[in-house]
């Protein structure tokens, strides 16, 4: 039980970060229907700027946890860079060359870093030194209920500002209907561009939820997380807000589990089984909606 | 008595509901050989959609409906193509950047027989098939005066000939009944008037039943033999061209009543 | 066979065998003495890249879907060669010829049939969701050939988490006719009835199946035969490194191969014999003279991907095929010409 309770914990803070993840992915599909590959590589960057930053706010005298807030300001800007050299000019131009392109800058981010900082994996110091809690006869580390607590915020967050603000308002309108969101005088490319940096922004703070559990980042952390997080974007039914935190969570508990109750080895395997089963047997997600083609 | 024919078509009570929405309710429709039948109908009635059950794109909630007393339930739209159902579309749907003899040429694939093996090892039967094939396919854009177009890209055709391509393309399945979706919308009057001439040409020639969707009243009540009038997913009303003309539901469902002011769409 | 088929058969086939002879004449005669077997190298690496990207391109460019997962089916018909070649040449001492042909057929034979198997089911999807099914499907084998190491069958090879001993079959002169072979299968493939459906498909999948062509049917031949020829490159790859490690099938690898497919042009199998080549050996060859440039490499593509998509989305090529033939045509009209004036 003690064994269960803990896994779960893991579980709970891995799929926070899946789910945080996710949002990045689900958020821009839903606006622009375009899978983001370069997403992952945002919270890359994220976790190099930690790497770097936090020495120096440690130099300075700083809280160490201050790194966060210039992470976020770097991803926004990476993100938002990204949309408008590479995304912006092949709007229009078909999911073909969305798709490309996308895939292409997640390229352009990987060896970019790999160029700049290596191939050597990376270990980001702590931000936070907090006891952990224990819950009977089981420890759980303050980071893990940090995570946890700082994902669960930033979602309930996010849901409120979809819902109840202008502009989360038009951000639901514009995925609806483009040309109608432009007559009733929204901005298209503006409410966009916002996505991509609340995306972004978002991937800054999973950077740091993920090197204050995991520690280590390489250049192709954001292929290995990127993947999973649309996995798990998928799984809760790609566009929905909802159903990315969902299948985050549900994702990352049915790692941990599969870790330790199953074959270690193979939960990445389970993962994408899980993943081509629910496409098999509902195209549109846990959460999705369905839609059909005109004919 | 055209009663005691078979039909080669017969709709039995056909109908689809959509959520909530009956988009198609018990429709009965026949069609006997060489007949030339006109579906019409205010926008939204379920013509369209009459269509995409028959050649299995929707499956129907109710209702049956036959190919020469063959029941055609649950096949899919290259089976039921197979059994001899060709269509065209509403909004024109050509293969853009095939060429217009290709366009035809895919056509007659379900009737070629070389092999994987035999199309890989360019054996003298895959030649001999593909000169057939697109001598076939020749002879028929000839007939739409298109033959001059046939190394072009079907994308680069005028409005015009793009309708009477995928005339052509539906021809070339070798069907028993050809369903035509408002093939001159769009069109202008000249256009409009050639489409008249090859639908004439096209009874003549092969002799086969076409039922025909078309907004164009006046293209309708010219060339078609009986008309069914659908209206909210129903038939509203069958008969000569002239009954229909005088019918007084189908002018109300058109114009609305009175008091009411609707829009024509004719 | 048409007359000018014929003609423009023979052109080809003549160009072919001069290619071969070139490579004769460069590796046989040892010409290029030590740096030889680099070279020879080279020109095997950028064959069976030819072929994956080729095998691809059917995907990409005629059935107008994507693959991140060839890597994966690669890694299969490597896999599959290798156990099948190290249990043979331990039995018994066969010809390499003879071994290399085995590979070949293993290799292809069980991608082939993983394709088959992976594409019932998924073909019901389409775009992004069949692409990210690719990516599964590939991570999903090489998860586990990352974990379940064969068990160590026979002596000579090690088996587990890299495989090595695999007999180094992959000679230049088999491989440049496997490549000559292969391609030309998919280009009987693709001018057929079978590729004038394909097509018909990626224009309109609609009107293409209300034409009489069985969809499903179709995209699962393809698919199949998409990834039989990407097992025939892994095959390939397998006999030639004679090491296999799971880790070199990854995401990366499937992105590159796309990447090739693109840059050379969808749509467009000259492209890509063009493209695979210069795109897989080329930079090797750079890196030879300056090493700092290997880590460079993929940096490089990705920009260039990604600003070829901004203002050429067709790639090089652009769907449009060169051909030699015309080209011919073309030049020796232009002489004629000149010769009157």
């Amino acid at each position: 039980m003690a064994k269960f309770i803990q896994s779960l914990a893991n579980g709970l803070n891995l799929g926070s970060i899946y789910a945080l993840t996710a949002l990045g992915y689900t958020m821009v599909y839903g606006i622009i229907r375009m899978i983001n590959f370069a997403h992952g590589d945002f919270i890359m960057v994220g976790g190099f700027t930690l790497f770097y930053l936090i020495p120096v706010m440690l130099k300075m005298g700083l809280p160490a946890w201050f790194a966060v807030f210039v992470a976020i300001i770097v991803c926004v800007f990476v993100g938002v860079m990204t949309e408008q050299i590479a995304y912006k000019p092949v709007r229009g131009q078909g999911s073909t060359t969305a798709l490309i392109t996308a895939l292409g800058m997640s390229l352009v981010l990987e060896n970019g870093a790999l160029v700049l900082f290596g191939s050597a994996p990376r270990n980001v110091p702590p931000m936070f030194n907090l006891p952990a809690v224990a819950i009977g006869s089981v420890t759980i580390p303050g980071t893990t209920i940090l995570t946890l607590v700082i994902g669960i915020v930033m979602m309930l967050l996010l849901t409120l500002f979809i819902k109840y603000t202008k502009l989360g308002r038009a951000m639901r309108a514009v995925p609806e209907d483009k040309i109608a969101s432009t007559l009733v005088g929204i901005n298209v490319n503006k409410i966009i561009t916002i996505t991509f940096a609340i995306g972004s922004g978002l991937a800054a703070v999973a950077s740091m939820m993920y090197t204050t559990s995991y520690v280590s980042i390489k250049n192709e952390l954001g292929i290995t997380l990127g993947l999973k997080a649309f996995v798990a974007a998928v799984l809760g039914g790609i566009g929905s807000v909802p159903g990315a935190m969902i299948g985050g969570l549900l994702l990352g508990i049915i790692e941990i589990m599969v870790k330790v109750y199953m074959l270690p080895g193979t939960y990445e395997a389970v993962t994408y089984l899980i993943l081509i089963l629910v496409l098999l047997v509902r195209p549109s997600g846990l959460m999705g909606k369905k839609v059909n083609e005109k004919v | 008595m055209a009663e005691e024919r078979v039909p080669v078509l017969e709709i039995k009570s056909l109908g689809i509901q959509f959520g909530g929405l009956k988009a198609v309710n018990d429709v009965n429709i026949q069609i006997y050989p060489g007949e030339l039948i006109g579906l019409i109908g205010p926008n939204g009635a379920g013509k369209t959609t009459i269509f995409n059950l028959i050649t299995g794109i929707y499956k129907p909630t109710t209702g049956s409906y036959m190919l020469c007393g063959k029941r055609m339930n649950g096949l899919s739209t290259h089976q039921v193509v197979q059994e001899g159902i060709a269509r065209t579309f509403q909004n024109i749907r050509l293969f853009k950047k095939m060429t217009v003899l290709d366009n035809v040429r895919v056509a007659f694939n379900k009737d070629m027989k070389s092999s994987l093996f035999q199309s890989i090892a360019r054996t003298p039967f895959f030649w001999k098939e593909e000169e057939e094939t697109t001598k076939k396919a020749m002879e028929l854009l000839k007939l739409f005066k298109l033959e001059e177009f046939a190394d072009q890209r079907a994308e680069n055709l005028p409005y015009g000939k793009q309708r009477l391509l995928e005339i052509a393309r539906a021809l070339a399945t070798d069907m028993k009944l050809l369903l035509l979706d408002e093939p001159a919308a769009g069109m202008n009057p000249v256009e409009t008037d050639e489409l008249k001439e090859s639908i004439k040409m096209l009874r003549e020639k092969f002799q086969i039943p076409i039922l025909l969707i078309e907004h164009d009243m006046s293209l309708v009540m010219s060339i078609c033999e009986r008309i069914y009038v659908l209206n909210f997913g129903e038939i509203l009303a069958s008969g000569l061209p002239e009954e229909i003309a005088n019918n007084k539901d189908v002018i109300e469902a058109y114009l609305g009543k009175e008091d009411e002011g609707g829009e024509a769409d004719a | 066979m048409p007359k000018k088929m014929k003609k423009n058969y023979l052109i080809c086939i003549i160009a072919v065998i001069v290619g071969f002879l070139l490579l004769s004449l460069l590796f046989d005669t040892g010409i290029l003495g030590k740096k030889s077997a680099y070279f020879n190298g080279l020109v095997v690496i950028g064959m069976f890249y030819t072929i994956i990207v080729c095998s691809l391109n059917l995907l990409t460019g005629y059935m107008g879907e994507f693959s991140l997962g060839h890597a994966g089916f690669m890694s299969i018909g490597a896999y599959a060669s290798a156990i099948v070649t190290t249990l043979i040449s331990d039995q018994v001492k066969l010809p390499s010829i003879v071994l290399y042909l085995i590979a070949i057929l293993v290799g292809s034979v069980a991608a082939g049939i993983i394709g088959f198997l992976v594409g019932i089911p998924a073909l019901r999807l389409s775009g992004d969701y069949l692409c990210i099914v690719t990516v599964a499907v590939a991570e999903i084998v090489r998860v586990v050939l990352s974990n379940f190491g064969i068990p160590a069958i026979t002596g000579s090879a090690t088996f587990g988490k890299s495989f090595a001993g695999i007999a180094k079959v992959s000679d230049y002169h088999y491989v440049y006719i496997t490549m000559v072979v292969c391609i030309f299968i998919m280009y009987c493939y693709i001018r057929s009835r079978y590729g004038r459906a394909l097509i018909a498909i990626r224009e309109d999948r609609i009107a293409a199946a209300a034409s009489g062509i069985n969809v499903t049917k179709t995209k699962v031949l393809t698919f199949t035969i998409s990834a039989f020829f990407a097992g025939t490159a892994g095959a390939i790859y397998a006999h030639y490194i004679t090491t296999l490690v799971p880790t070199y099938f990854n995401f990366s690898k499937s992105s590159e191969f796309l990447a090739i497919v693109i840059l050379g042009g969808s749509g467009s199998l000259t492209g890509s014999i063009v493209a695979a080549p210069i795109l897989s050996a080329l930079p090797q060859l750079i890196s030879y003279v300056v090493p700092a440039f290997a880590s460079y490499r993929m940096l490089i593509y990705a920009i260039i991907l990604v600003v070829v998509m901004i203002f050429k989305p067709t790639g090089l090529f652009g769907g449009r095929e060169f051909s030699l033939p015309k080209l011919l045509e073309k030049f020796t009209k232009k002489k004629a010409t000149e010769g009157k004036e």
